[in-house]
């Protein structure tokens, strides 16, 4: 068994193990829990680098490479490993933990050295699923990561927090099942759960179509999809802010994650048979979940629809892959639409998390969420209103901010395959404007509207560092995504060429 | 000599910087620091782009055409900024920034009183910024870049005054209205990029001929032309960005920015940007004469019927800005009847006049205290005597008077629509051309006798207070000191503009139409160069004895009799006129049906699928009925509420391990 590095071990391990000092040693005392979580991401974050320096992104391959024997009696192997695409949603990761934690400095008072250590764990078996190259090492991390996320929203979650943990509980693991059955029927034919095993199995059609909708229940109801998404809105309502910056810029990419490792790879001729299917439904979210973000009453739940429209650009950009590949042969647009998906997750994961954190800025002045009580922020918070219009330009794809570059791409790679298919996500441009715009016109514009609006004190400088943390996020990304697609292109391509294999 | 590319680096980065810094440290550098920054800035941008025009055109350099840095490489396919800078690029350069400097300028006098005075000349100058990665691009992706960002900073001023509920209303609707136009623009950029592989413009416009004969099928049975598509695709984007019908309907509300950015972003330079794109794709554009038809008859409709809407406002703002969608038109038609550099050269004279008229209207507003509506004008040229002589000349060019600005470059439009050839849709635009001359010159010289001429309407308060705000409303037509002539940062930039709606007809009209100024830069350019040119002003004596001068001349009489000599005449005529008075005063229904169609309506769809969809079908019926039932659910919350969430959580570990277990079981027997 081979061991190249333990820095994968390390990112997975040392954030729980942070996390249970944190719980033990911070205690009652709030201040303590803080700055031990405080140091730990931190910690955690510069341990992440070195994947980056350390990465030969020309290359593409796994590396990190880290395998021993797991469970010897089932072949199960504790192998991790990290491409490009992996390395970029690990450091998400660890970057946007750090701001979740100093975001919660003041939010929460309860039970602050369990509250942290919820995010610490959390983190750790993230990473873990971005670096499990073993099919039953992921799906351990995949629950895994639900049950601190059940946790926070049922003990620092909103009044209905119950309903809502009940319901993402059902859905999720509904999906979950049918994967993991799926993951168990490709055990018993491959004999191993390497992935690059089960991605070198011969599988029949009706054996793929069958793992196809397997998968996709695990993974679709992750990202979400429509129309498997409504338990996002109550769930990203009753999370407390962290929470929802957690759920909305990590937890939903590893849905894109999922099919762009399993379903991909290990079952690309069903993928391409119903590749019609997923683009159909990444449509419906861009236009009609559009719609329905624009009528939201309620902020969190307009910007938690938001994302599920955001999201349907993943899903469209890996599989309009297989339409191009395997029927014009145009593998230039397939790598800018995988590539365009990828960056799409990046991105998402920068501005959702940063609309919650402002909405979260909100929340814990006037504790409410509700658009109807605001208005004429903008003349009592100067500062946060700038962040939260940089935010929304972002959200509505403005060139310049992350959020442009991956619905540039996909958008360019549809329309290689068909006109239609690229106007119905360029229409994203309109709705996508209008929601967002129109929440700034209630929310930031206009005149004072009430007394609560008048006394509000503008951000304080942790809640500044926060912002302009993401902010930098956010428009490095958007002026310079180069460094990005040079760290994913090679494994991107490598993963794009294996789609070209007929298996059945 | 060839272009310095650190020079050309500056000349964009210059009003960046004078923007980042004016923003971001606002208190620090106060009122004066973020004048001086930007201006300074903006400045050095406005003389290298001289430089920049005089290397082109005397300096004897090429074209310049060089990447900066990679956007984004993937596979290989690559996205760059870069510039590409030719006579087109420079002369777009030259009329930003020197319009952007007297705004600039303008502005202090303007905006004194104003408490976002810094925020003020940040924005503009980031305008500049944007304004000049837009016409410096090389490529389709700079390009809309430099689009959408100027498209952000006209939002963030015509919401410059947020409190006003008017102005954050109407910087919605221009994003919104704008993005159906980028909507469009982007899959035209998609459309080049699937069949040229490349968004680089000299690539594609090397290859523009591969596109003949290619074909996409869009609708119906027949497949459409690739170049029609990707043309007509394009050229909705020009139509958002240059608010052409029926995408006009954001430019009349965007007034409610203040007046220095009016003249800047909505009538000088942003406007234009749909222009400037769409002579930039020339190549692409010649090779689709349904694309050129549509471009044709869409210009000369929003030049004809837009300008009539001129007539009927009372605002001295709004009554511009019709006139600038009308010449807006105007470009637009020259773009379809393949005279690209009439076009342009209509761009640049009327950047120069419109911008005057508009900063003319602002010193007229500042003077009557920011009150807008003419009816409460009239003499107004006894106290402000260089607005007066300023705006008449900017009057004269905008009408065509012969030997003004205007008049070389709108004729060149007309002329060139009345030799186009392509049937119904040239007589239908050359009667609209023809005719809204008239009507061009009739709500120009009404604005000049409503304002300045006449009796005096308003009524002079002495010694009573007064707000000073810049929207604080007393009572109409009540001042509270006579009004004066505007400070000198207000009327030089007057004088300076001055200048060029005189003479730069004059001095460009042979270089531009007839000499192949352009030369490579866009199609069709060398097309007049063959004609018989005697020089400008064999072309303006010729000018008195063609159509278009009796047309505004007519105008001018029927203007000069009714509010000259009898103005009871305008109310009769309302009367007389009812329904049609109606109709343009309602600007033809455009807002409401849109109101009611696309805000309304969506909002009606998106309610139907949230309750419907969501919360009817997903959650109601599929989701609860399959997870055992709403009561079930009701039931467990009970209990769970009624314990621990942590005898919860483990719980669902606890059921987790069995099921796996379980699973793991039957599956293996």
């Amino acid at each position: 068994m081979t061991s190249d590095s333990i820095l994968l071990s390390l990112l997975i391990w040392l954030p729980i193990a942070g996390g249970v000092l944190v719980s033990i040693a911070g205690g009652a005392n709030a201040n303590r829990s803080r700055w031990l979580a405080l140091a730990v991401s931190v910690l955690v974050f510069a341990v992440s680098i070195p994947l980056l320096t350390g990465y030969d992104a020309g290359a593409g391959t796994l590396q990190f490479q880290e395998s021993h024997v797991w469970i010897a009696a089932i072949g199960a192997n504790y192998h991790l490993g990290a491409d490009g695409i992996s390395i970029a949603l690990i450091l998400l990761t660890t970057f946007t933990t750090i701001l979740v934690v100093l975001g919660a400095w003041d939010a929460v008072h309860d039970k602050v050295n369990q509250y942290m250590a919820a995010f610490l764990v959390l983190e750790g078996l993230m990473i873990g699923v971005f670096a499990a190259m073993d099919a039953l090492l992921f799906y351990v991390f995949f629950e895994g990561m639900l049950i601190p996320m059940f946790v926070i929203i049922g003990i620092w979650g909103g009044p209905r927090r119950v309903y809502a943990t009940l319901k993402f509980f059902l859905y999720t693991f509904f999906g979950s099942i049918f994967m993991l059955i799926g993951l168990i029927y490709l055990y018993l034919h491959a004999h191993s759960w390497e992935l690059s095993q089960l991605t070198a199995l011969h599988l029949s059609a009706t054996q793929q179509a069958w793992l196809f909708f397997a998968f996709l229940l695990g993974f679709a109801i992750k990202v979400p999809m429509w129309p498997v998404h409504t338990w996002l809105p109550d769930a990203h309502v009753e999370a407390p802010t962290g929470g929802s910056v957690i759920l909305a810029a990590i937890m939903l990419k590893i849905g894109g994650y999922g099919f762009l490792r399993f379903s991909l790879p290990i079952v690309p001729d069903a993928c391409q048979q119903f590749a019609w299917l997923i683009i159909a439904l990444s449509i419906i979210a861009i236009l009609y979940v559009g719609y329905v973000a624009l009528v939201q009453e309620d902020m969190k739940k307009l910007i938690a629809y938001s994302s599920v429209a955001h999201m349907g650009f993943v899903t469209l950009g890996l599989f309009i892959a297989f339409a191009l590949m395997r029927v014009s042969g145009d593998t230039q647009a397939a790598y800018l639409g995988v590539q365009g998906s990828m960056v799409q997750m990046i991105s998402h994961g920068f501005v959702s998390g940063a609309m919650f954190t402002c909405v979260g800025v909100l929340y814990e002045r006037m504790h409410t969420r509700m658009i109807a009580d605001y208005g004429g922020v903008v003349n009592t918070m100067p500062w946060f209103a700038a962040f939260w219009v940089l935010f929304s330009m972002a959200n509505c794809g403005l060139p310049g901010t992350s959020g442009f570059v991956g619905e540039f791409m996909v958008i360019l790679a549809s329309f290689a395959m068909n006109p239609w298919i690229a106007a119905g996500a360029a229409f994203t441009l309109i709705i996508g404007a209008a929601y967002t715009l129109w929440l700034v016109k209630r929310v930031i514009w206009g005149e004072v509207t009430n007394d609560h609006v008048a006394k509000l004190r503008d951000i304080n400088p942790r809640e500044a560092l926060v912002l302009g943390l993401f902010a930098a996020g956010v428009l490095i990304l958007g002026v310079w995504p180069e460094p990005l697609t040079h760290l994913m292109d090679a494994s991107v391509k490598h993963i794009v060429d294996q789609l070209l294999v007929v298996k059945s | 000599m060839s272009l310095n590319p650190t020079m050309l680096l500056l000349i964009a980065l210059a009003p960046l910087a004078g923007a980042l810094i004016a923003g971001l440290l606002r208190n620090p550098i106060g009122r004066v620091g973020a004048h001086s920054v930007t201006i300074a800035g903006v400045g050095v941008s406005c003389v290298l782009s001289f430089y920049v025009l005089y290397q082109l055109v005397w300096g004897g350099a090429p074209t310049f055409n060089q990447n900066v840095y990679t956007w984004f490489q993937v596979g290989d396919f690559s996205t760059h900024i870069g510039f590409l800078i030719d006579r087109l690029t420079a002369l777009m350069m030259v009329v930003v920034t020197f319009v952007s400097l007297m705004v600039h300028i303008y502005t202090i006098g303007y905006m004194a009183d104003d408490p976002g005075y810094q925020r003020f000349f940040s924005y503009i100058a980031l305008f500049t910024f944007s304004m000049l990665m837009l016409v410096m691009a090389n490529n389709f992706l700079q390009l809309f870049f430099g689009w959408e960002a100027v498209g952000l900073v006209s939002y963030l001023l015509i919401g410059f005054w947020f409190k006003k509920p008017s102005a954050i209303f109407a910087n919605l609707k221009a994003f919104l209205v704008n993005r159906v136009g980028d909507f469009g623009f982007i899959l035209g950029i998609a459309g080049v990029l699937y069949f040229f592989h490349t968004l680089d413009y000299a690539t594609v416009f090397a290859h523009a001929d591969s596109l003949n004969g290619k074909t996409l099928d869009i609708l119906g049975a027949t497949p459409w032309a690739a170049a029609t598509v990707i043309c007509l695709c394009l050229f909705v984007g020009a139509m958002g960005k240059s608010a052409q019908v029926p995408l006009h309907v954001w430019l009349p509300d965007s007034m409610e920015g203040p007046t220095p950015i009016s003249a800047l972003i909505h009538a000088a330079t942003m406007v234009t940007a749909g222009i400037f794109m769409v002579a930039r794709m020339s190549p692409l554009f010649v090779l689709s004469e349904t694309a050129l038809s549509s471009v044709l008859v869409i210009g000369a409709t929003t030049a004809f019927f837009t300008g009539l809407i001129g007539i009927v406002q009372n605002d001295i703002k709004r009554v511009i800005a019709y006139s600038t969608l009308s010449q807006l038109g105007y470009m637009t038609a020259a773009l379809g009847a393949s005279a690209f550099a009439a076009g342009i050269f209509h761009l640049m004279t009327h950047a120069f006049f419109k911008a005057l008229l508009f900063l003319g209207a602002g010193s007229v507003i500042i003077a009557m205290h920011h009150e807008q509506d003419m009816r409460y004008m009239g003499g107004l040229r006894r106290y402000m005597p260089i607005t007066w002589i300023t705006m008449w000349i900017g009057t004269l060019a905008l009408v065509g008077m012969p030997g003004f600005a205007g008049f070389f470059s709108k004729d060149a439009i007309i002329e060139a629509v009345h030799e186009s050839q392509m049937g119904a849709a040239s007589t239908y635009a050359y009667a609209c051309v023809l005719l809204g001359v008239f009507v061009t010159a009739f709500y120009s010289f009404r604005l000049l006798y409503l304002t300045f001429h006449g009796k005096e309407r308003f009524v002079i308060d002495h010694g009573k207070p007064h707000g000073h705000g810049d929207h604080g409303h007393h009572q109409p037509g009540h001042l509270a000191h006579a009004p004066h002539e505007s400070p000198w940062v207000v009327t030089v930039p007057l004088i300076l503009l001055a200048i060029p709606s005189v003479v730069i007809g004059w001095m460009t009209v042979g270089a531009i139409l007839h000499g192949n100024y352009f030369g490579t830069a866009i199609s069709g350019a060398a097309e007049h160069g063959g004609d018989a040119f005697a020089g400008p002003f064999a072309t303006m004596l010729a000018g008195f004895t063609a159509p278009p001068f009796w047309l505004a001349f007519a105008g001018f009489a029927v203007a000069t009799y009714i509010y000259l000599f009898n103005p009871a005449l305008a109310d009769r005529a309302k009367k007389a006129l009812h329904p049609l008075w109606s109709l343009l005063d309602h600007k033809y229904w455009f807002d409401e049906l849109y109101q009611a169609v696309f805000a309304r309506g969506g909002i009606a769809l998106g309610r139907g699928l949230w309750k419907g969809g969501d919360t009817g079908v997903i959650d109601n019926i599929l989701i609860d009925s399959t997870s055992a039932g709403v009561g079930r659910i009701a039931a467990t919350v009970r209990w769970v509420q009624s314990g621990y969430l942590y005898t919860y959580a483990f719980a669902m570990i606890l059921g987790l391990v069995v099921l796996l277990g379980g699973l793991w079981w039957v599956v293996r027997v």
